[in-house]
């Protein structure tokens, strides 16, 4: 196995008073499917962030791939975001454009800003795109404008333009979060299929303990901007979700206790 | 309420504006407008004259309207906080729009006669400054709302500034800026209107030449074309909306 990320002394401070990361340490491996959780404000969101330089450490190093993200100039950290997929609670879509065109918008990253602008694809590039669109079920859905579809097919929409920019990473922030059940138990089943099928490595920030537990080769469990838990799920106990989650805890594992009820 | 009443009775006393007379010459003053103010036969004479001098004043609205949207397309860009490049450009395209758009489209037209005289330019300039400033401060708001989220996924994807302004921004927003720039330009014919009568151009100028020589059936049939000419173009723009929104 080869490590595809490491985080090393990460932290990440915001103004004068908001420390969201502090000496955050981790790698995952290649095709690894790891889940982050922990309570909102934790700073997952910001962890995810730094990684595609979406926003800039404060102090520490990140290496994907063998190279350090940090430093990168503007045309090396396209480059770097191309092999890097995101997926959005609110799915991120530009909602008045078909679903092809906001899927054709993964390639955006691979173009001069002239081709880009002039949507000059390249006819293979969109036949992929018409195959992830027909892996994902949305072959109906293909010209069909964003606005009109459920949230679970805007994220799978989410999931297509991700995948065709042929990442390494997909980098998942609260996927599931604004969806109903079963709506997110699709979505999850596309991640975890992806990852072992493509090969690709997920990295997902989730809300629920439970869907963490059932996907995951790995849990990172993040509070208050500090990992407190890197373990496989089996390892995970009832008293490590309370470091996690605080006060929040008691009412996580009730809910978790109903769905097995269930 | 009081504070209102109080303020405009003091305006009342200060301008020696007599509200009891005020009122009382409303009945004699429609009197006169049902006795004078009709179109007569005569009128319709000059209708061609007049319905050529309404299509200039239109074309100048449309003309004023569009290439200031352009200009404030380019200018809101900057400005909202969702596109900006940098803070500074930001705050001196903010800056301009309330400039330009604070200073009445009379005040420009009174201002611009120095420099073109009596001609469709100064109409022309002043419509396009205020509608500019307009438009760039309505076009800020319609980016500001329309989000970060599509931006910050296009830049995700390694997408470049231009790309993401031009396959997420724009085409998210285009039909509120359509319907801004309709809105535009009913407001723009309404004032090219009195904006010609002070630079003696267009529909303002055939209002006023009729008025002036006491021709009041004629100066009807002007006002008339007018509000008929905004129905209709009203009526379109609330149409197009329809379709695009
Ligand atoms: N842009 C920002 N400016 C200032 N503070 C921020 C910003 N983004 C997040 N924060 C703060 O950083 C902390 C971590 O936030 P976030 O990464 O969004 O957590 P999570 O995703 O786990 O809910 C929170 O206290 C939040 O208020
Ligand atoms: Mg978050």
């Amino acid at each position: 196995m080869t490590t595809l990320l490491n985080v090393k002394d990460v932290s990440k401070q915001y103004g004068q008073d908001t420390l969201a990361l502090s000496d955050v340490n981790f790698s995952v491996e290649e095709g690894e499917f790891v889940s982050i959780i922990g309570p909102s404000g934790a700073g997952k969101s910001t962890l995810l962030r730094c990684i595609n330089r979406m926003i800039n450490v404060s102090s520490g190093d990140i290496t994907f791939d063998n190279e350090s993200v940090v430093g990168l100039k503007k045309k090396e950290l396209r480059r770097l975001r191309t092999n890097i997929g995101m997926i959005f609670q609110h799915y991120n879509l530009v909602e008045r454009l078909s679903v092809i065109e906001n899927v054709m918008h993964g390639r955006l990253g691979y173009k001069s800003t002239f081709a880009g602008i002039l949507s000059l694809y390249k006819e293979e590039e969109k036949e992929h795109a018409v195959h992830l669109l027909k892996l994902l079920g949305l072959e109906d859905q293909i010209y069909k404008r964003c606005d009109q579809l459920s949230g679970g097919q805007k994220q799978r929409v989410g999931i297509a333009r991700a995948l065709t920019q042929n990442p390494k990473l997909l980098l998942c922030d609260e996927p599931i979060a604004s969806l109903d059940p079963n709506a997110s138990k699709k979505i999850m089943d596309y991640l975890q299929n992806i990852s072992v099928s493509m090969g690709i490595t997920v990295l997902v920030n989730l809300h629920q303990v439970d869907v963490a537990l059932k996907y995951s080769d790995r849990i990172i469990g993040v509070s208050g901007g500090k990992i407190v838990y890197n373990d496989s799920p089996e390892q995970m106990t009832q008293e490590k979700i309370k470091t996690i989650y605080g006060s929040e805890a008691d009412d996580l594992i009730a809910a978790a206790g109903d769905k097995n009820a269930v | 309420m009081l504070l209102f009443c109080a303020v405009s009775y003091g305006a009342m006393i200060f301008t020696q504006f007599n509200a009891v007379k005020g009122f009382t010459s409303i009945p004699s003053a429609i009197q006169w407008g049902i006795s004078n103010f009709y179109p007569a036969a005569h009128s319709f004479e000059k209708l061609p004259a007049i319905l050529n001098k309404l299509l200039e004043t239109i074309l100048t609205a449309i003309a004023a309207s569009t290439i200031a949207a352009v200009f404030a397309l380019f200018f809101s860009v900057f400005g909202s906080k969702i596109t900006k490049v940098n803070n500074i450009l930001s705050i001196m395209s903010r800056g301009v729009a309330t400039l330009f758009r604070n200073i009445d489209v009379a005040a420009w037209a009174l201002i611009l006669l120095f420099s073109f005289g009596q001609s469709v330019l100064t109409g022309y300039f002043a419509l396009f400054f205020v509608s500019f400033g307009f438009l760039t401060r309505a076009f800020i708001e319609v980016l500001d709302e329309v989000g970060e989220s599509s931006v910050e996924a296009l830049k995700a994807t390694g997408a470049s500034y231009p790309m993401i302004i031009l396959k997420s921004v724009i085409p998210s927003s285009t039909p509120q800026m359509i319907s801004w720039i309709l809105f535009m330009i009913e407001i723009n014919i309404r004032s090219a209107t009195l904006v010609g009568i002070l630079t003696g151009t267009g529909i303002g100028f055939s209002f006023d030449l009729y008025y002036k020589n006491l021709d009041y059936n004629t100066a009807s049939l002007v006002v008339l074309t007018i509000v008929v000419s905004i129905l209709i173009l009203e009526y379109l723009s609330n149409y197009v909306r329809r379709v695009i929104l």
